[in-house]
């Protein structure tokens, strides 16, 4: 049973989104902290230092940290705010059971009672209708040790292959593409090698908006020479000042790189050395682009010709060079080819292993480089590897003592477990740190999903959207009251810290999940008692894989404020132990030995060479036509954080941009008779939303922008298409097509809700 | 303890992302918890997303100190203009209407009028403002002379502005970039969209003649 149990009003007038704000000790300026304590934020992959103060078993404020070398104490607001998550009314400090008759639709269940009932409903469920009943989704904005130890319950104690998470909505293009260009999958150069580079080129990133801390260095590289190209089919505060502004088509990116990569070709801009010692396949590549002439290229993508032409001799004919890309090419059914796109342009201008010269994908959550690399992927292992490949089960079974036999294959993406539940194949689900109800595409499919449930466990700290539909929620652990670690943008491992205990029977994660192992009478393997015993054997279990963590520490990492991947316990290329390798800040440099080559060359196949890959257009599923001629695009605001269960419940962060709202230019809005602040209602195949519109002439004309943060009958993923990339799985979030009207009425939400909720 | 003096406060618009982080933090200080004291807007969010981050400029003849009927802003000995003290403050609203920035505000339920005072309590122990450090894209920035003139070729710090007859020197820097033309910013996507290039740029003119005559580059 997994229906709601009571009216949507009800469930949130006890468990909110209620606003917390500055009272108390958080408010007067004579109670001192106790202690302060150096970590990092919550949000974000990029992971800034922050200093939490505490006072007693409560987060007070903040102190910047400005000896943290990535972000130097700054913050954005969210950053600033974070510690008002804490102490908070919606707080859960109890379990909860689905109760209909409780007013809340929600009863407290005493902690050992409800990890009870949760292990014998998971043991009924695998009885009945055997092991793969059960899915599990887990999220990146987890430690990389519950990432990993998530990964180990769903193998070894559940043995169901359908383990995915919320990365699938975020890192998967951008991994798939790194994987069969570089044979890895990290970004290439610590951001302090952006300042002094000749060219930036932003494809598809609001990085004011979602990763502002990265602001500063480029407008740093700028002060110093640099020229920035940003692609982008709204003028983001950092398209603003940049150097030449591409006002691209929403899913039309692999035809822009493929374009430009034509005038390069035919201008003779590329470092045919580079391409001739460090990579193949360029010619196939060429031979694609070549269809790809500027009038074309100029036509599909809505970029002028003028501007595609500049984009090409500026990146052709520098030096130094980076590249950057993020959801804004990645969230699309052809997400994988827009990011190999992106790669050629780099390839062929050779800029790449070298101080000042590089490429990356700026990571949307906390952990998304770490979440990704450790096992709760579904067709993955720790350490980067392949759970289809014989070699890497045989380790990683070795390491947790099971038989290779037994360990299950690969599962499939966290959309397709939801269609899974949909076809009846899977009974039961534990979900933790993702909040599909609000985040996944097209989401009144996934209520229905959720509503099919013969038994769902959510692990939260705030009962969130989805949980609302939970047989059993187990309160989980804010990050400030766990330790562990996590990689964050630029492929640094950092390490969170522990500022208050988890509050009432509220426990740390990793302590939930081991407690379920043990109900289920499968406690092997999940003994741990803290986190650092986690990592000690997540070290073992990553050595010899791509991403080698074996030579990090706990102390190493607060000695040397972070350490980056790989960090190898012996030597790649002899064998021989070293205790003091340092990590690997820069990727690809010539002459560099990776385990993978063997010496054969910089990048991470047998041959050592990067690979060219035709990085194909093809036009979105669901594009605008006739019936719906407009482009929806979706996306953040800076004072919000994914599905806002956590922001949404920051009074000064909501206050900030209280409630969603409908972008659009004024030659659009003047056509459809609307104003600024008028109820405007967006329809696409799926569904209607309406909100108050925004009338900006910083978005294309035949497009509208939808930020994706809110619940209900105010998600943006109301609208979106479940197209999927067929290599990634991500969806196609940034673009479907969608028609707009001037609303009837007011919504009906409009008169009961609070904007947060 | 004073502020030292080899230490100023520079804001750079050009940089400003509009993202709040220093509204946010502003109201973490110590000496105004709970408040804040920037005023951040949008020059007319319709046509752009251009920002303006604005803090006291802490004038050197602070024209609030001077319109003030009960003598009650004072400004320290190392040129911070601090928020009117209390019990002198007959919350007449005279500075609100007289600073040419916009910056004094009057809060009527404590009926006082309160403003930026470069976070006093940490400026004044060598700490930077809590603005100017967490500042992402550091169009505010709090240090040296040296450290702007290397970290900021591009632009050029003033700190003398005419308003009308009344000419006002001050202790926060205002960066102006050094080439007028170059880098004009993009405001309208139909425009970025056309194939013959069109102005995309505001110039913002408020001054008569030539602006930037007195700026030295």
């Amino acid at each position: 049973m997994a229906e709601l149990p009571v009216e949507p009003l009800r469930i949130i007038e006890r468990f909110g989104p209620h606003l917390s704000s500055m009272t108390g000790a958080r408010l007067s300026t004579s109670v001192e902290p106790d202690r302060l304590v150096k970590t990092h934020c919550c949000f974000c992959g990029q992971q800034c230092g922050i200093q939490l103060k505490v006072r007693g078993n409560e987060v007070i404020g903040f102190e910047p940290w400005e000896e943290f070398p990535f972000n130097r104490g700054m913050l954005c607001p969210k950053g600033v705010k974070r510690y008002l998550q804490g102490s908070h009314p919606d707080r859960l400090v109890t379990a909860l059971r689905r109760d209909p008759s409780s007013p809340s639709g929600f009863s407290p269940l005493p902690y050992d009672e409800a990890i009870a009932r949760v292990a014998g409903e998971i043991a009924r469920i695998q009885q009945t209708y055997g092991r793969e009943a059960i899915g599990v989704l887990g999220g990146a904005s987890l430690t990389t040790e519950k990432t990993y130890l998530l990964g180990k319950f769903a193998r070894v104690c559940l043995r169901t292959p359908f383990i995915d998470y919320n990365g699938r909505l975020c890192m998967v293009s951008a991994g798939a593409a790194n994987k069969k260009a570089f044979g890895i999958d990290r970004t290439t150069n610590p951001w302090s090698d952006m300042v002094g580079t000749d060219v930036i080129w932003v494809a598809g990133s609001n990085v004011a908006e979602c990763s502002p801390i990265t602001t500063n260095y480029i407008w740093q590289a700028r002060e110093q020479g640099a020229k920035v190209i940003v692609q982008d089919p709204r003028i983001t505060p950092i398209a603003r000042m940049c150097d030449l502004y591409l006002p691209v088509k929403p899913g039309r990116d692999a035809a822009l790189f493929a374009g430009v990569l034509q005038i390069m070709i035919e201008r003779d801009w590329l470092d045919h050395e580079f391409i001739r010692e460090h990579t193949s396949g360029f010619e196939q590549v060429a031979e694609y682009c070549r269809e790809w002439t500027l009038a074309r290229t100029a036509d599909v993508t809505g970029v002028p010709q003028r501007a595609l032409m500049q984009a090409a001799e500026w990146w052709g004919t520098a030096t130094t060079s980076f590249l950057f890309h993020a959801r804004g090419i990645e969230h699309h059914s052809n997400g994988v080819q827009n990011a190999l796109g992106t790669i050629n342009l780099v390839l062929a201008s050779g800029r790449i292993g070298k101080a000042k010269s590089g490429y990356g994908t700026i990571v949307g959550q906390a952990n998304g480089q770490g979440g990704r690399e450790h096992g709760q992927k579904c067709d993955q292992l720790p350490g980067w590897r392949d759970i289809s490949n014989p070699e890497h089960r045989r380790y990683i079974a070795g390491v947790w003592g099971i038989d290779e036999q037994d360990l299950p294959g690969p599962g499939v993406d966290a959309y397709e477990l939801f269609r899974k539940i949909d076809r009846g194949e899977i009974k039961g689900l534990l979900s933790i740190c993702f909040n599909p109800k609000v985040s996944l595409p097209d989401n009144s499919f996934i209520t229905r999903c959720l509503e099919k449930l013969e038994f769902f466990t959510a692990i939260d700290f705030f009962l969130n959207d989805t949980a609302w539909h939970a047989d059993v929620v187990l309160p989980g652990s804010l990050q400030e009251e766990d330790e562990g670690t996590v990689t964050q943008v630029e492929g640094r491992i950092i390490k969170i810290n522990k500022a208050v205990d988890c509050p009432g029977e509220a426990r740390q994660d990793w302590r939930i999940i081991q407690d379920i192992a043990r109900a289920l009478d499968r406690p092997a393997g999940f003994t741990f008692t803290d986190p650092r015993e986690i990592f000690e054997e997540l070290r073992v279990a990553s050595k010899g894989g791509v991403a080698d963590y074996s030579g990090v520490t706990y102390e190493k990492i607060t000695e040397q404020l972070g350490v980056f991947w790989p960090c190898y316990s012996e030597d790649p290329a002899t064998g021989a132990p070293i205790d003091n390798h340092p990590g690997t800040p820069r990727l690809f440099e010539r002459g560099s030995y990776n385990p993978i080559a063997k010496g054969a060359g910089p990048f991470y196949f047998p041959d050592g060479r990067a690979r060219f890959n035709v990085a194909e257009h093809r036009p979105p599923v669901d594009d605008a036509d006739e019936e719906y001629p407009l482009y929806l695009t979706t996306g953040r605001v800076v004072s919000q954080f994914l599905s806002g269960t956590q922001t949404r419940r920051i009074g000064p962060l909501v206050r900030q941009y209280a409630e969603p709202r409908i972008e659009m230019h004024p030659r659009l809005a003047d056509r459809l008779g609307i104003a600024d602040g008028d109820w405007a209602t967006a329809e696409t195949r799926r569904g209607a939303l309406t909100l108050r519109a925004q009338v900006v002439a910083t978005i294309r004309p035949d497009t509208i922008f939808i930020p994706y943060h809110w619940p209900g009958r105010k998600s943006a993923n109301q609208l979106t298409v479940a197209a999927q990339d067929p290599i990634s799985k991500i969806p196609q979030y940034k673009v479907c097509g969608c028609r707009v009207r001037r609303a009837d009425a007011p919504p009906d939400y409009a008169a009961v809700l609070e904007p947060q909720q | 303890m004073p502020k030292p003096d080899e230490l100023h406060f520079f804001i750079d618009p050009n940089r400003c992302i509009g993202c709040e982080a220093c509204v946010q933090a502003c109201t973490e200080c110590d000496t105004h918890r709970g408040e804040s004291m920037i005023h951040l807007e949008y020059v007319h969010r319709p046509e752009s997303v251009q920002t303006v981050p604005v803090v006291c400029m802490h004038c050197d003849q602070p024209t609030c100190a001077e319109v003030c009927p009960a003598d009650a802003i004072k400004r320290t000995g190392d040129g911070v203009v601090q928020s009117a003290v209390q019990p002198r403050c007959i919350a007449c609203g005279n500075c609100v209407m007289a600073c040419p920035f916009g910056v004094p505000e009057l809060y009527e339920d404590r009926r006082i009028m309160m403003k930026c005072d470069m976070c006093y309590d940490r400026s004044s122990v060598g700490k930077k403002p809590m603005c100017a450090t967490v500042c992402p894209s550091q169009a505010l920035f709090f240090g040296t002379r040296e450290q702007i003139d290397a970290l900021r070729p591009l632009s050029a710090p003033i700190n003398s502005f005419r308003f009308g007859a009344q000419t006002i020197t001050t202790q926060v820097f205002l960066m102006v970039p050094r080439a007028l033309t170059t880098r004009d910013s993009y405001v309208d996507v139909a425009a970025a969209m056309d194939e013959q290039p069109r102005n995309r740029g505001v110039s913002l003119k408020i001054l008569p003649g030539d602006p930037f005559a007195a700026v030295e580059v």
